[in-house]
């Protein structure tokens, strides 16, 4: 649309008109997008916007219903993935496509065999041109690394690498930075900066505005698979390209006010706890929450919050410790009783844990309270009660629905979590544990779920929040512990924590400990 | 790309409508059944041209099926025989879709079957002589009870050691066929008598309330299945079930006991297994022999299957299977076709219930979003599970 430049560059790749139906919903809807060479290209948009299907029709994965597709100004016709790749096109997915146990080398060959003479590899070759790419774009790599020994940030360049190594000229990251800490964003960004200044092509999909506003050349925001705008990072700011992305104005930053602490409500001491495969993954974690407070948890995933909280819920047995709760020892206590203790508990997978997604939305938003009155007597289920209360709930937590008789299955990412936040907020609460509240949402559910947070916080209710995010972390807590292979490492003021500190904290588990207190919980990170 | 390829449709989607909604349960057994009928119609065919100097006769399925339907239906005797068929398939119904709702495969509805007539039978020969107020609910007490315990015991290992049901219930149809024989040739024979049969159940036997031979089973069956499904739909036990089956993660989140649920559902199944035992035992037989035993436990997977193991759905699907049972002798009679013809339906339609979520593709009943109906996802799992776990 605004061609600021006025260069007469052919666009690496354009996208003409596409549109994409499925039954009873428009994904795309006539979308254009174009990218230059050497241009960082954003696209964004809430969940359910269209991107993901736009990529898929770029990736020959959907056949547009129309519209079409050129690279170099040729039109073409991309057939599938390895059509696509043929082509120069390459994705980055938000899950790595990786194979653990194989090295580097091995995962980027996947597929893609330099043959020595038809039969065997020819890794030398291999090997030395991985070094190659890697140093061109500002890092060492070790080919013979296994890839489950990797950092996940060292995980995404092999990615990347693989791309390269298959002579991709545009290259599409989905979502690259939801699972880095900040400090790997930025090597990332270092990472692509370098890509695009020798002529590569990349697009970037996200939902995070501040990442956009700093990588890309160029923002096309789209909305309900329509693109409705397009802007320069010098031009546009968070607010305003959150209201184009929404289509409202929203509120990006939680005015959380001041939180009045009380008397203590939630105390861990010593407490430790295995995974699932018998590691101990909880390490000794002493923690307080007073009432009326939020206690963030920072952390890379996957070092030990998930069983932390499940240790407190009731869910997993500790091997350690002491849980109390308002003076009582919980300890080992069973889910049912720590939730009559008026404990309520938001999973980070919704799917697994949260919601039953066969069931309806009605049966859903009583899961925990099914056997109670007035939703029971004795063992009869009372049908009308469940369903009064289903449509004042989905009344009051804006849940968007047709009825409450639908499966919770059909309702999108944003709508579940409102259900889930509806089901365990909509009482009197002494404690209310969140795990990721808010991941995967669009911005939309996360100021209305953050707002309920603060809310229940306000009426004194003491709040344990675990977020990968940093930045919801920040935003929310009144103090922020860093969890770091199953310790906290630190309890920084959450209204003075500067983002960078806790991130290194994060990633590091602090300067005194770094190295030393490795375990399982972390990968090691081969560092150049 | 974690977000489906759907962008989540905001504005309401209408709630499909009373005849798309019948159509969508319907659909699918109904073509199974007309599938089944036609490879059945083209075993005949092909079995003529095996018979040497047989004459040839494209019209001999049509024969033969009429022959089926009138001995099925074709006057108030077949129909009351439909139904006596029918009232263990009920039972047995009702037990392996009370597990694939809890999401287990009870495979040893044919050993619960075995034991629970077993039970009925030593209870109504201690009964016998007492008036038969006391002694057929006794006795039907102790059918439940016995098939029960031979359901609690594979529930009770997967509960411990995560033992596969599937597993342990076959290996105990097995023991309960030797059990039976064991001790209808032991200590429950008739003393002296030339061949192993146990004495008679007397006042415990069933009264019959319907034609010739139509027991209180069949009442008993109707009033059963009412009850499971009210367990399911109108009680926290039953919601309780349904949550464990569709996600035991989430069910032990909200605070349930999902080990304890499968005890409990796999001793129920049992119970109601059982029953389909009683109901023959008390109804029809009345004493046992060491041949006792028919395919009713196995035949009731495919009830359940058809079903969907809806416990009202399970009714009709096992009068299907039942009235082909009854009007099987006719069929012998009328066109030469061998009985064994109703096995090669039930189990033609139960391979093509199994290809359903194909045939559900291309009927485009129900969203796959939806999840999948429990028996289905019970029947998907099972080629890795049952290996694996």
């Amino acid at each position: 649309m605004t061609d600021q430049t006025g260069t007469s560059l052919a666009p690496a790749l354009e996208m003409r008109g596409i549109t994409k139906r499925y039954p009873g919903v428009v994904a795309n809807d006539r979308i254009s997008l174009e990218v230059r060479p050497g241009e960082i290209h954003a696209l964004l948009g809430e969940n359910g916007a269209g991107k993901t299907t736009l990529m898929n029709v770029l990736y020959g994965l959907a056949r547009p219903d129309e519209g079409e597709i050129l690279l170099d100004g040729q039109p073409v016709r991309i057939a599938g993935p390895s059509d696509a790749i043929a082509r120069g096109i390459n994705m980055v997915h938000q899950h790595f496509m990786l194979v653990p146990v194989l090295s580097v080398a091995d995962n980027i060959l996947l597929g893609e065999e330099t043959m020595a003479n038809r039969v065997f590899l020819d890794r030398k070759e291999a090997h030395h041109r991985i070094v190659e790419l890697g140093r061109r774009f500002g890092f060492e790599i070790d080919p013979e690394a296994k890839v489950g020994s990797l950092s996940v940030g060292w995980q995404q360049r092999v990615e990347i690498l693989k791309a390269l190594y298959r002579n991709a000229r545009i290259l599409v990251l989905d979502e690259p930075t939801a699972v880095l800490t900040p400090q790997e964003t930025e090597e990332i960004f270092a990472v692509l900066r370098r890509l695009a200044a020798e002529g590569h092509s990349i697009v970037f999909i996200s939902h995070k505005l501040y990442e956009v506003l700093e990588i890309a050349d160029r923002i096309t925001v789209i909305r309900r698979g329509r693109v409705v705008g397009q802007r320069l990072p010098a031009e546009t700011n968070e607010d305003d390209l959150a209201e184009l992305m929404v289509g409202r104005e929203v509120q990006l930053t939680v005015d959380r006010g001041t939180s009045h602490p009380g008397q203590p409500v939630l105390r861990v001491s010593g407490l430790k706890a295995k995974d699932d495969r018998g590691h101990l993954a909880v390490r000794g974690v002493d923690l307080e929450v007073r009432a009326g407070e939020i206690v963030g948890i920072a952390g890379v995933a996957g070092n030990g919050q998930d069983e932390f909280v499940e240790a407190i819920i009731g869910l997993r047995r500790p091997t350690a410790g002491t849980v109390t709760l308002a003076g009582t020892d919980v300890t080992g206590r069973s889910p049912r009783d720590i939730n009559e203790a008026a404990v309520a508990y938001v999973p980070a997978d919704r799917h697994r844990f949260g919601l039953i997604t066969s069931f309806s939305l009605a049966d859903n938003l009583v899961l925990t309270s099914y056997y109670r009155r007035p939703y029971a007597r004795g063992v009869l289920r009372d049908g009308d009660a469940i369903q009064r209360d289903a449509s004042s709930a989905i009344e009051r937590f804006d849940i968007r629905t047709p009825s409450a008789t639908v499966t919770a299955g059909t309702l999108s990412g944003g709508n579940q979590q409102k259900t889930i936040v509806a089901r365990e907020f909509d009482r009197e609460l002494k404690l209310l544990v969140l795990d990721q509240p808010t991941r995967g949402l669009d911005v939309g559910s996360i100021e209305f779920i953050h707002r309920q947070v603060i809310a229940k916080r306000d009426a004194g209710t003491a709040v344990l929040l675990v977020s990968a995010e940093l930045d919801e972390v920040l935003e929310m807590s009144d103090r922020i512990g860093v969890m770091y292979a199953g310790q906290i490492v630190a309890i920084v003021d959450g209204r003075t924590a500067d983002k960078n500190e806790v991130g290194l904290l994060m990633a590091t588990g602090g300067t005194e400990r770094g190295g030393t207190e490795r375990g399982s919980a972390t990968p090691v990170e081969v560092r150049p | 790309m974690s977000a489906s390829l759907v962008p989540a449709p905001t504005p309401a989607r209408r709630p499909p409508g009373l005849a798309s909604r019948v159509w969508s349960v319907s659909a699918v057994p109904l073509v199974v059944i007309v599938l089944s009928v036609l490879v059945g119609a083209a075993i005949i065919v092909f079995s003529e041209l095996l018979v040497p100097g047989h004459p040839f006769d494209l019209g001999l399925p049509l024969v033969a099926y009429s022959a089926l339907l009138s001995g099925a239906l074709g006057n108030p005797d077949a129909i009351v025989s439909t139904l006596v068929y029918s009232t263990p398939l009920v039972f047995g119904g009702l037990a392996v879709g009370f597990g694939f709702k809890a999401g287990l495969f009870n495979i040893g509805a044919q050993g619960q079957f075995l034991v629970g007539a077993l039970g009925a039978v030593m209870a109504g020969v201690a009964l016998a002589e007492v008036p038969a107020p006391i002694a057929i609910p006794l006795a039907t007490l102790a059918g439940f009870i016995a098939g029960g315990i031979w359901g609690f015991i594979p529930g009770f290992l997967k509960a411990v050691s995560g033992a596969h049901e599937v597993v342990s219930t076959i290996m105990l149809n097995y023991v309960a066929v030797q059990l039976l024989a064991a001790l209808v040739s032991g200590p429950l024979k008739v003393p002296r008598s030339p061949s192993p049969v146990t004495f008679d159940v007397g006042n415990a036997a069933f009264p019959i309330i319907l034609g010739r031979n139509g027991h209180l089973g069949i009442a008993l069956a109707l009033i059963a299945a009412i009850f499971v499904w009210w367990l399911l739909y109108r009680t926290t036990w039953g919601f309780e079930v349904r949550a464990v089956g569709a996600n035991p993660d989430a069910a032990r989140y909200a605070g349930m006991r999902p080990k304890l649920i499968t005890i409990a559902t796999m001793t129920f199944s049992g119970g109601l297994a059982g029953l389909a035992g009683t109901s023959v035992l008390l109804g029809v037989t009345h004493t046992m022999t060491s041949s006792f035993g028919t395919t009713v436990g196995f035949d009731s997977i495919a009830v359940a299957l058809l079903a969907r193991s809806n416990p009202l759905v399970i009714v009709p699907a096992a009068l299907l299977f039942g009235g082909m049972r009854a009007g099987a002798g006719l069929m012998q009679i009328k066109a030469q076709i061998p009985v064994e013809l109703v096995d090669v339906l039930q189990a033609t339609i139960l391979l093509f219930l199994v290809a359903s979520p194909v045939l559900r593709r291309v009927l485009r009943t129900g969203s796959r979003r939806d999840g999948p109906a429990d028996s289905d996802a019970v029947v998907a799992s099972l080629g890795g599970e049952a290996v694996a776990s």
